[in-house]
This record gives structure tokens, C-alpha cells and sequence, in this order.
């Protein structure tokens, strides 16, 4: 038998009303390695949750300023510097900034967008092929109609016996080890 | 409801009625329903319609876009019948048809959710699909008028042999920059939306083939709050970002028309009148898809007769837009004494395409005000007529825009009446084809509703619905409680 080592404990909840009044009980208990999983985003469980505001909407304005300066050096450089033209009597110096607003804002919405996208994954830790909860069988069920709490093992304040009493107390049921198989 | 009306109101408190609101999921559906109802349809066989529609799309996709242009790049691009002074004729009209066809998508999925309208999530994500297939449609126009395919790299700007650079100041190269980042943008934004989704068709999917593919495009979504979180945050910035690129993509398509000095198109109105022509076009578009989807597939429950009569609605307003914006041209050309406007407009009116002009007004202007009626909008017959009419209506007034005003200079040999080429027809058709082709595929392998968002909506969604006895409700009658959080 392959060894195996301890993920974390998950509790099931029954509704989202249950998950948000345990999640505030686990915070309170000082926990900071866990998570609550459910099959659709409860708004106000971040508060519950004690997390803070995601910082996605300061990358995305780092991305979206690179873009506005990229259009401004390349529609510049190009139509000004290396390769002035007088087309459509629109002239080849500073005073076309105009006709480079459209370019200016696609490429800031496209940086952006980019940024959104790559951010996020980021910040969510994926893409990932695996995750030692998917070893659960019940754990299929938060993207359907289940409400779960885990919490891990590298949390410091994780014990086997207390960490089940908190679930417990919380009303979670169907309460589980998670084991991953060792790497 | 029946959980409202357990509180108890205090009797000393004036009560303030609040309107209560209509259900978005009708029957008191569970999450498990919804999940089996929307993952059953890509996870059972399809139905004998399904295959009816798909066999004959592929075949006109394959026949039409597939030979037309492959005939066109294998003789040149003269097979389209633009060697004429319409240069640019059906191309065009295609092209901006289609792009237009996509803007509803974004709007649902954009800007009514950063106006918080709910309803929008039985419909956000075939409308999605819509505007990706939509743009895929459009781009084979700019793509092979080029002729030569394999020198279309030379639209963007990167240095080339030849020294020389793109013209930014020409609104044919903003086309270049606004469509692709529309269609960039479009695709991250119905992605991202589908990621937790895609996880629910995995969690479901027994170990194989099927399990991995879904797995490896669901990226390991688990669900978690720390996820949903940014994830959140993460689609309201898309929102955010669609919602002026929506808005931006057809008045840059309308730019290529306003700032060139051909009479009937040197207009200031034409952005937002290509902006409420295109979000019309779409959301007859998407009426015309989803009211099939949801009688093959039973889905009476998430797209109800009131998501129907809003769109219905939203149908009626934009198009009378549109159909002022018809009359502000006409009424412009008369009243600004401008010669050749008022000589365009004639033509227009009068000329040898005057059927294109009544076909525009018909289908666009007169047909949506069937709309003011309520037994207009809840029979489906009549919507899903009006939504015909309105599909052809859209592709006629880019067809009178474009045919009634190039073909006709100021010399009279230029006046040749301006008739498609047969490869022109093929192609066109062909695209429809290969729109209904790749929006069956859609249906067939990906999930049709959001799933993640339409639990959402259920009232016992809410984190507080528990607590309803508990909050004091300073007298009130409660709204809908998954509205809760929202109002704090």
C-alpha cells in the first residue's frame, strides 16, 4: 500500500445559510489554511470568511496602462517618427493623436482583458490536473448541490481531534480525512 | 412566496410594500435539477431534431464557406462581385451583419450584469456563444477579401520587409484592432463564465476520455471561496472591460462608413445608430436560437415567458431606435439643403433598390412594434416571426447602406445596377451553415445555461435566507431574498 498523508478535514453543510455561520465560526476559531467549497459564489462569505479584497483590479490597471502606452509608442513611433505620411489630410506630427484614440483604447481593453485572464489564474492557483480533494468521493458534489468546509493539515492550529469537534459544533456532517497518496 | 410570509411585521411600523418579484426558476427547482437538467442535455443522446438541423448545416458550411472560398482564393478575389464600382458589395453587408449579430451577447452578458439584472443568467451563455460564432462568421469577410490568405498577417502591425507600416489614422485599421480585441475579449469573458460549469460536466463525467478533456479545459476548478472570490471579482472587470468595447466595436465598424466623404454615410449618427441596430439584430438572433433550444430541450423552467418578454421589450425600444434613426437620416438629407445627401437619399427611396428600403423599414421599423401588445409578446409564433423579420431586417438596411450609396458616383458609368455573384450568394449562406453548425455543436458538448449562475438566483441561495424571522424588517415587505445582499 502506497503511504498516504493527511490533506485536511471536510465537513459537509446543508445549506448556504449553514455554510456561512460555520465559516465564521471557523474563523473565529483563528483558522487560516481552509476553505469554504460551494457549487455557486455566496456573496458575503468573504467577510465571513475573514479574506481580504482580491488585489485583481490592481494588476488589471498595471495591464490596462502597459496597453494605453504600447498604442501611443507604436501608432507614434510608426506614423510620426519612422514613417510619416500625409494620408487623408490627417497630418504625420503630434496633432494625430486623435485619429489614435480607437488604437489607445483597444489596445488598453485587449492588455487588459489578458491581464484579467492570466491574473486570475494566478491568484486561483490554476490550472492545475489534480488536488488532493478530488481523492474524496463526496467532494463531486460541490459543483452540484454541496456545501463544504476543509481544512487543511498545514494549518497551524490543525489537530486531528479539535479541528473535528470545530466541524461538528459547526453542524458539518459527513465529516472526512481527506488522504492525498504520497508523491 | 411561502418563506415570506412567515414574518412577523411589527404593528406599530408602517408597512411599506415592495413589489415582489417574479421567480427566475420557476417550480421550485433544486441545484441537483438544475445540474441534471442542463448537464443531461450535452450528457444524453441528442434528439432526432438535433441531427435533422445538423447534417443540412454542415452540409451548406462545408458547400458554402468551404468551396466559396476556396474557389475564391483559387481564382481571385474577382469571383465576388465587387469589380464594379460597389467594391465592397455583400462582403460588407455581411461582415457588418454578423458583427452585429454578436453585440447582444456581449450586452446580455455585460452590461446587464453590471446593471445587476438577474434574468440575464438563464440566457448569458448561449449568447455568448452566439457572439463567438457571430465574430468567427464576420472575420471570413476581411480575412479573404485580401485575396491572398497568407499575406493577411500584413494587417497587423509588426515590421515587415517592405519597411513600411499600417496607417493607424485609417478606420480600416481600428476595424482590425476593435474587431479582433472584441472577439479576444468575447472568448475570455464566455470562458471564464463556463469554467465552473465545466467542472460540474467533470465531477459528473465517469474516468475517460470524457472526464480528462473536461477536466483539463475546467482547469481544476474545485469551487472554494478563495477561488470564487477573484474569480468573481475577475468577471465583473471583464463586464467592465465589454461593456464600452461593445459599444466601441460597432461605432469603429460605423467609423469605416462616417469618415469617408460619400453622401449618406459622412453622418454623425451613424455610431449610435450601428450600436442600436446591432444589439437589435442580436437580440432577435438570440430570441430565433433559444426559443427552439428550450422546447427541444425542456427548459420552460430557466427561460421563462418572462425572460422572453424582456427581451422581447428590449427588441421594441432598440427598434424604434432604429427607426428614428432611419427617419433623422431622412429628415437630415431634406433639411440640411445638402444636394447630394438629398440626391443619395433619393435614390435610396426611389431608386431601382427601393424593395431593399421597404424590406429595411418592414422588417426593423414596423414589425417590432407588434411589441407594444402583451399577447404579441407571450405568443411564441408571433415572437419568433417578428425575430425572423428582424434577422432579415438587419442584413437588408446593412444592404441598403452599402448598395444604394457605392454603386451610384457621379458619373453615370458608374450607375451598373449591383448584383452578388453567385459566389457571393454560396459563401453567404455557407456562413449561415456554419453558424447554426457551430451553435449545435455548442449545444451538443458544452453546457447551454451557466449553471453556477442560475443556482445563484434561487432565494435560498442567499447566506442570510435562514435568518429572514431574525432581521427586523423596519415594517417592509421583503423583496426576493437573493436580492438581499446586493442592497447593503
Amino acid at each position: 500500500m502506497t503511504p498516504k498523508r493527511v490533506y485536511g478535514y471536510l465537513a459537509e453543510f446543508e445549506s448556504a445559510s449553514a455554510l456561512y455561520k460555520a465559516a465564521e465560526k471557523v474563523r473565529d476559531a483563528g483558522h487560516k489554511k481552509w476553505d469554504c467549497y460551494s457549487p455557486y459564489p455566496i456573496h458575503g462569505l468573504d467577510k465571513a470568511m475573514g479574506m481580504k479584497k482580491s488585489i485583481l483590479p490592481w494588476l488589471v490597471f498595471c495591464g490596462g496602462s502597459l496597453g494605453f502606452l504600447t498604442a501611443i509608442t507604436l501608432a507614434y513611433t510608426t506614423q510620426v517618427v519612422i514613417y510619416p505620411t500625409v494620408v487623408q489630410a490627417k497630418p504625420a506630427n503630434i496633432f494625430t493623436t486623435a485619429a489614435f484614440f480607437p488604437i489607445m483604447f483597444e489596445l488598453t481593453v485587449l492588455l487588459s482583458g489578458f491581464t484579467t485572464l492570466f491574473g486570475l489564474l494566478a491568484l486561483m492557483g490554476l490550472p492545475r490536473l489534480n488536488h488532493p480533494l478530488f481523492e474524496s468521493e463526496q467532494f463531486a458534489r460541490a459543483t452540484d448541490d454541496g456545501f463544504f468546509i476543509a481544512i487543511e493539515a498545514r494549518d497551524p492550529r490543525f489537530s486531528s481531534e479539535e479541528t473535528k469537534t470545530l466541524l461538528e459544533d459547526a453542524g458539518g456532517s459527513n465529516i472526512e480525512l481527506v488522504e492525498e497518496p504520497e508523491a | 412566496m411561502s418563506h415570506e410570509t412567515t414574518i412577523q411585521k411589527d404593528p406599530n411600523k408602517p408597512v411599506i410594500p415592495v413589489m415582489e418579484r417574479e421567480q427566475l426558476v420557476l417550480n421550485n427547482r433544486s441545484y441537483n435539477w438544475i445540474t441534471e437538467r442542463i448537464c443531461g442535455i450535452l450528457e444524453n443522446k441528442q434528439p432526432a431534431i438535433w441531427w435533422m438541423l445538423f447534417i443540412p448545416s454542415v452540409l451548406i458550411a462545408i458547400i458554402g464557406v468551404g468551396g466559396g472560398l476556396f474557389y475564391l482564393v483559387s481564382t481571385g478575389v474577382g469571383v465576388w462581385g465587387n469589380n464594379n464600382r460597389a467594391m465592397w458589395g455583400w462582403p460588407i453587408v455581411n461582415f457588418v451583419f454578423w458583427i452585429g449579430i454578436g453585440h447582444a451577447g456581449t450586452l446580455i452578458s455585460a452590461i446587464l450584469f453590471l446593471t445587476r439584472q438577474n434574468w440575464r443568467t438563464s440566457i448569458n451563455r448561449a449568447a455568448e456563444a452566439m457572439t463567438i460564432f457571430a465574430v468567427c462568421c464576420a472575420g471570413i469577410y476581411p480575412m479573404f477579401h485580401v485575396g491572398r490568405l497568407w499575406m493577411v498577417w500584413f494587417l497587423a502591425p509588426i515590421p515587415n520587409a517592405n519597411a513600411i507600416w499600417q496607417n493607424f489614422k485609417s478606420p480600416l485599421l481600428w476595424d482590425v484592432f476593435a474587431v479582433s480585441t472584441y472577439f479576444t475579449i468575447s472568448l475570455i469573458f464566455w470562458y471564464l463564465g463556463m469554467v465552473p460549469d465545466l467542472a460540474t460536466i467533470r465531477d459528473r463525467a465517469k474516468p475517460g476520455l470524457r472526464k480528462l478533456l473536461y477536466g483539463i479545459f475546467s482547469l481544476g476548478w474545485r469551487g472554494g471561496n478563495r477561488q470564487w472570490s477573484h474569480y468573481e471579482v475577475a468577471y465583473l472587470l471583464l463586464a467592465a472591460l465589454s461593456t464600452p468595447l461593445v459599444l466601441s466595436v460597432h461605432s469603429i465598424v460605423s467609423f469605416d462608413f462616417a469618415t469617408s466623404v460619400v453622401p449618406g454615410w459622412h453622418t454623425t449618427i451613424f455610431p449610435p445608430y450601428f450600436v442600436a441596430g446591432a444589439v437589435f439584430g442580436g437580440f432577435a438572433m438570440v430570441l430565433t436560437i433559444m426559443i427552439p433550444a428550450r422546447y427541444i430541450y425542456g427548459l420552460h423552467d430557466m427561460i421563462t415567458m418572462k425572460h422572453i418578454e424582456n427581451m422581447s421589450k428590449i427588441i421594441l425600444l432598440t427598434g424604434t431606435i432604429v427607426g428614428y434613426a432611419y427617419l433623422m437620416e431622412l429628415f437630415v438629407a431634406f433639411y440640411s439643403g445638402a444636394k447630394y445627401e438629398g440626391a443619395a437619399f433619393y435614390f435610396r427611396l426611389a431608386g431601382p433598390y427601393w424593395w431593399s428600403y421597404i424590406a429595411m423599414m418592414g422588417c426593423n421599423v414596423i414589425a417590432p412594434q407588434l411589441f407594444w401588445f402583451k399577447f404579441c409578446r407571450e405568443n411564441l409564433w408571433v415572437v419568433m416571426g417578428v425575430c425572423m423579420a428582424v434577422n432579415a431586417g438587419m442584413w437588408f438596411e446593412r444592404f441598403v447602406i452599402i448598395v444604394t450609396t457605392l454603386p451610384r458616383m457621379w458619373l453615370p458609368g458608374d450607375w451598373k445596377y449591383y448584383n452578388p455573384s453567385w459566389v457571393d450568394i454560396m459563401t453567404y449562406v455557407g456562413t449561415i451553415g456554419m453558424f447554426l453548425t457551430l451553435f449545435l455543436l455548442f449545444l451538443k458538448f458544452l453546457p447551454c445555461i451557466n449553471i453556477a449562475e442560475v443556482k445563484w438566483t434561487l432565494p435560498k441561495s442567499d447566506p442570510h435566507f435562514d435568518d429572514k424571522e431574525a432581521i427586523d424588517d423596519q415594517g417592509t415587505e421583503a423583496v426576493a431574498p437573493y436580492q438581499h445582499e446586493l442592497q447593503n
